[in-house]
């Protein structure tokens, strides 16, 4: 089979060495030629227009994963301002209220309080009207005793006695006993 | 039995073209694999990126994953600033992988079994590394072979050792390629031929399924092979490129 297809192909090296084949310098030459156009070839394809397309390809993708992951990272800065300033605000809100919440009740205290006062003197003033009152009354009443004293004086001095004793004299022996 | 030597034998495809000192010029099958894997590595990579999409279709998301394998290969073998090299290295693993693998399909030619050719680009790497390296850093380049921090007297030995293993450098390289390519398919070949051999020997013939299994095996295997030596290729040129960027041991 092998003799067939080396005089069917022509030409063939080891022809006339019959040796082996990958070391038949006489087939050197145009490998290296070829090989050298070919690489040469591949090289400048490669290095020039294939791989710069891929490189660019995957530059191109992992920009955008970066790009994508700076837009994630601000969107989540933005999100969370926007927490503190809802906590900040929410914060203020809670502290306004407690404020208004304490003058009120500060300004109610004090309402009450002054009419807690107003009343209190009120009272006192009744109080002392009262006081007055009960001290006029009680001197009238005194007043009043002193009299029925006399008058009881005079009458059980007259019925003892079988005249009606001086005016004068009884109201002076009353006073000597009341201021005894 | 089939002569397991002659899938490597190079076919010229029309006439010779021309002469240059004495050595013929002809235009080989060998020439045709090489032009057809640039033509279709290119195709591939132009198509990949043509819609540039943002979520990657599936040819689109092979050619960024070879991208970043490459790319990561060389970022860590290299250094960050070995990525001026990136093209030249992933010309070189996509080259040798798309060959290798051509050299898989039934009647095809492996283009890597040839000793000139995996030299070639053997010597294309240490070649970069040793002109970037002058042009780079001069005579600290050199530096490449006097470890630091040694007794002077031990440089004696440690010097001619380092020139040595950078000389054997490409030639591992070449060889490594070669000689993995070239043994696996002229393993495949015997054992293929075996089942031939045992069918056609009467009654051992009921022995055939073994060496097809192993042709089965050995198939896979060698797939295994022809990525795993473009990779070798590729991580062992970013090792040698860091020597060139970073002479100093």
């Amino acid at each position: 089979m092998a003799q067939t297809t080396h005089t069917s192909t022509g030409h063939a090296p080891a022809e006339h060495g019959g040796g082996f084949p990958p070391f038949d310098s006489s087939t050197f030459g145009g490998q290296l030629l070829w090989l050298a156009i070919a690489f040469g070839a591949l090289y400048v394809l490669m290095s020039k227009v294939a791989l710069p397309r891929v490189a660019a390809i995957l530059e191109e993708r992992s920009n955008r994963i970066e790009g994508d992951l700076d837009k994630a990272a601000k969107l989540k800065s933005e999100t969370d301002a926007a927490i503190a300033a809802y906590e900040k605000a929410l914060a203020d809100a809670k502290a306004k209220a407690q404020a208004i919440a304490g003058e009120t009740r500060d300004k109610l205290a004090a309402e009450s309080d002054a009419r807690r006062k107003a009343l209190e003197a009120d009272l006192n003033v009744k109080l002392a009207a009262a006081e007055q009152q009960i001290v006029d009354g009680k001197q009238k009443a005194m007043q009043n005793v002193r009299g029925i004293a006399v008058d009881a004086a005079a009458a059980i001095v007259e019925r003892l006695a079988g005249q009606a004793p001086a005016t004068d004299e009884v109201e002076a022996a009353v006073s000597r006993s009341l201021a005894q | 039995m089939a002569d397991p030597i002659h899938q490597f034998q190079l076919k010229t495809i029309g006439q010779p073209l021309f002469h240059i000192g004495g050595t013929e010029i002809a235009f080989t099958q060998s020439a045709l694999y090489m032009f057809a894997a640039v033509a279709v590595i290119t195709v591939v990579m132009l198509m990949a990126t043509l819609s540039r999409s943002m979520v990657p279709s599936r040819l689109q998301s092979v050619v960024e994953l070879l991208y970043n394998f490459v790319a990561d290969t060389v970022r860590s073998s290299a250094g960050h600033d070995g990525m001026k090299f990136f093209p030249l290295v992933f010309s070189l693993f996509i080259f040798i992988l798309v060959l290798n693998l051509a050299g898989m399909l039934p009647y095809g030619f492996t283009v890597t079994s040839h000793i000139i050719v995996t030299a070639a680009l053997a010597g294309l790497v240490i070649l970069t590394v040793i002109i970037y390296g002058l042009m780079a850093h001069g005579t600290h380049f050199f530096g490449l072979f006097v470890p630091s921090g040694v007794h002077p007297l031990m440089l004696l030995i440690l010097v001619p050792i380092e020139v040595i293993s950078f000389i054997s450098r490409p030639i591992s390289l070449s060889v490594r390629l070669f000689a993995n390519m070239l043994a696996g398919h002229i393993a495949l070949k015997i054992f293929a031929g075996f089942i031939a051999t045992l069918l056609a020997a009467g009654a051992w013939g009921i022995l055939s399924p073994l060496p097809l299994a192993l042709t089965v095996a050995l198939t896979a295997l060698e797939v295994l092979v022809a990525v795993l030596q473009a990779y070798v290729f590729a991580t062992l040129t970013s090792i040698y490129l860091h020597d060139a960027l970073h002479p100093g041991h």
